[in-house]
């Protein structure tokens, strides 16, 4: 009986302890790196500060960059898509009604059809 | 003598259990909310553990019947009945057993984690039997061989769903969500009301084996069919009848919302078992087929693009839940569209299904333990607006921690679980459309993207002053979260293994109507 069975997809296998390893041993090697770098880093000095041209460090509630303001590019050149989608989902009890009616109504035409 | 007896009603106990659990949780909790608290957690383990060994036996002797009102339990046909199953007849199946599984494991990590997340509200002994309550009608519905039965629990989960829904109130907005809910699920259990009806006026029979030993495919079987469909399509929240789910469930309490998505996986479980078992070959599966890969596609870009956009971190995973259940109709569906022809059911078609029943199970967990931790970082900071929050890895490591593991498997990132059944999904279903599976893929980018935004919205960045004595979440809510963790961890680390035990045996259970009906008709 084999200790270990990879996942068979019909076209290839899959091994997960085979990519788990190989996890673990660039983690290992990141580390090896890592600890070679600069001796004189020292933590809660100066050293840790951002360095903003000289500029005071803005509050800490300020630098961070909220949920609204990530990925508005992608939204933003998806504008058309989102300009209808967005208003199709209306929170009306009634539209939610409709949709489920008019793509059952659709689906026995259909059945009639075919 | 108990284990025998456990052994010779589990079908029934599994699901009487929760159900004589909920009714007495009001009378216990009388007595103090330690003997609450004990008697629910007592009730779910028991039944858990019923559950899980139900499905052993049933993965190892095959499909078991328990009829009720009979003298032995498996007399399914009595003697003078004419050769019809008169009584109510709960059949199980590998796919019920796979099912039973997922609300034991999840059903458990979420009344533990709730024990904590939920002690601080009012009327916790209804809150409980609600809770009860909704195991107990998934547990039915993928337990119960019996159509009329099946509407019954299906009656149930939406009545206990409704009012967890409502639980919170929040200035009205969830009672609002839960009768939105309510109203959706009552149309769609009268269109599933009015199909029984269709069926039970030609063949004189409520049992789904024997209703697919003697189903013509009439047009009324045909119009009970899409009725069907329709109804179990708009209970698991497919696009386009959707919209009910992120109002639901983002106004629920977390706890109930894992819970929510297990029941709409129950909803896609009685989908996939009447197409299979009780349609079957009758019906015009290259149709119904494309109709669930349609519906699949939709609900996987739909429900990511709509995603993206969002700023109520709850919302934004409920999104995601109608965007994974699309792998999941896309998988089923492909292997629904190739059912008549044998060389692409083996080539691909069978992998496909594979791919999206497995998937069924991983949603489960990295769903729910993704709404958990949502739940978690709710209970301390009292917010779901992800543009308030902000450095919180800082203070809820473990939670982040859990956070980032069932990110990565819902965007389908190996080891982890969610790569593995979107594999089987993207391989097979490049075979029999590889545009398809490119959609399939993109949609998991997009995926991954989305939750790279939550990661960073909520817990990177420098600690936030508002939150500064934000401590980590309390350890059963971390317990709960760390099972399905574990679960995701170890289905992603072993997936042949969860394949060959649960996966196999549930697609080829689908596959194989003949078993079925003969597990129930042969029963004579």
């Amino acid at each position: 009986m084999e200790l270990y069975t990879p996942l068979s997809t019909g076209s290839g296998y899959w091994n997960p302890l085979m990519w788990l390893i190989a996890t673990i041993l660039t983690l290992i090697i990141a580390y090896i790196i890592w600890v070679r770098g600069e001796k004189n880093y020292k933590r809660g000095t100066e050293q840790t500060k951002p360095f903003i041209s000289g500029n005071p460090e803005p509050p800490k509630g300020v630098v961070h960059i909220r949920a609204g303001n990530l990925y508005w590019g992608f939204i933003d050149a998806l504008d058309r898509y989102y300009r209808y989608l967005i208003p199709l989902h209306t929170g009306i009890m009634t539209d939610y009604l409709l949709w489920i009616f008019g793509i059952t109504a659709g689906l026995l035409v259909v059945l009639v059809v075919v | 003598m108990i284990t025998d007896f456990v052994i010779k009603n589990a079908p029934i106990l599994v699901v009487a259990i929760p159900l004589i659990g909920a009714f007495l949780c009001p009378l216990v909790g009388r007595i103090s909310p330690m003997w609450r608290k004990t008697w629910v957690l007592g009730i779910v383990t028991v039944t858990s553990l019923i559950a899980i060994l139900l499905a052993s036996m049933v993965l190892t002797h095959g499909a078991i019947t328990y009829v009720f009102g009979a003298s032995t339990s498996d007399l399914t046909v009595p003697i003078d009945s004419g050769g019809i199953p008169v009584r109510i007849i709960f059949t199980v199946d590998a796919m019920s057993a796979f099912m039973e599984v997922i609300t034991a494991l999840v059903g458990f990590s979420v009344i533990l984690y709730s024990m904590v997340a939920d002690k601080e509200r009012s009327n916790l002994e209804q809150y409980y039997t609600l809770f009860l309550l909704l195991i107990c009608s998934v547990m039915g519905m993928v337990t119960t061989g019996d159509l009329f039965n099946f509407f019954v629990f299906i009656e149930i989960s939406s009545m206990a769903s409704a009012g967890l829904v409502a639980y919170r109130v929040e200035k009205g907005r969830a009672i609002e969500a839960a009768i939105k809910y309510f109203m959706v699920s009552t149309i769609a259990a009268i269109f599933f009301l009015f199909a029984i009806a269709i069926l039970y006026g030609q063949y004189n029979a409520l049992n789904i084996a024997m209703l697919a030993e003697r189903l013509q495919f009439t047009l009324l079987d045909k119009i009970a069919l899409i009725l069907i469909v329709m109804a179990l399509a708009t209970k698991c929240g497919a696009v386009p009848m959707h919209f009910w789910t992120p109002d639901a469930y983002t106004l629920a309490p977390s706890s109930v919302t894992a819970m929510l998505v297990v029941t709409s996986q129950a909803s896609l479980y009685g989908l996939f078992r009447f197409v299979f078992t009780l349609y079957h070959l009758h019906l015009n599966y290259v149709m119904i087929g494309w109709f669930l890969i349609i519906i699949g596609v939709l609900s996987m870009v739909i429900g990511v693009t709509m995603a993206i956009p969002q700023k109520d971190v709850k919302r934004l995973m409920a999104y995601h839940a109608i965007s994974q259940t699309g792998y999941m109709l896309l998988g089923v569906g492909v292997g629904l569209a190739v059912l008549g022809d044998s060389t692409q059911l083996t080539r691909f078609g069978i992998i496909a299904m594979e791919g999206g029943i497995f998937h069924i199970i991983n949603h489960a967990m990295y769903k729910g333990l993704l709404f958990l931790t949502a739940g978690a970082i709710i209970f301390r900071i009292g917010s779901r607006d992800m543009n308030r929050m902000g450095g919180l890895g800082h203070s809820m490591k473990y939670t982040m921690i859990f956070f980032i593991i069932g990110a990565l498997s819902i965007a389908g990132i190996p080891p982890f679980n969610g790569f593995a059944s979107k594999l089987l999904i993207y391989e097979s279903v490049y075979l029999f459309n590889p545009f398809l599976a490119i959609i399939a893929m993109v949609v998991s980018i997009l995926t991954l993207a989305s939750f790279v935004k939550v990661f960073h919205s909520i817990f990177m960045g420098p600690p936030l002053p508002e939150y500064s004595n934000v401590k980590e979440a309390p350890l059963p809510m971390l317990i709960g979260m760390g099972i399905l963790a574990l679960g995701i961890l170890l289905f992603g680390l072993f997936p042949q293994t969860v394949i060959d035990t649960l996966v196999h045996p549930a697609t080829a259970a689908l596959l194989n109507q003949s078993s079925y009906v003969n597990a129930v008709i042969g029963g004579v």
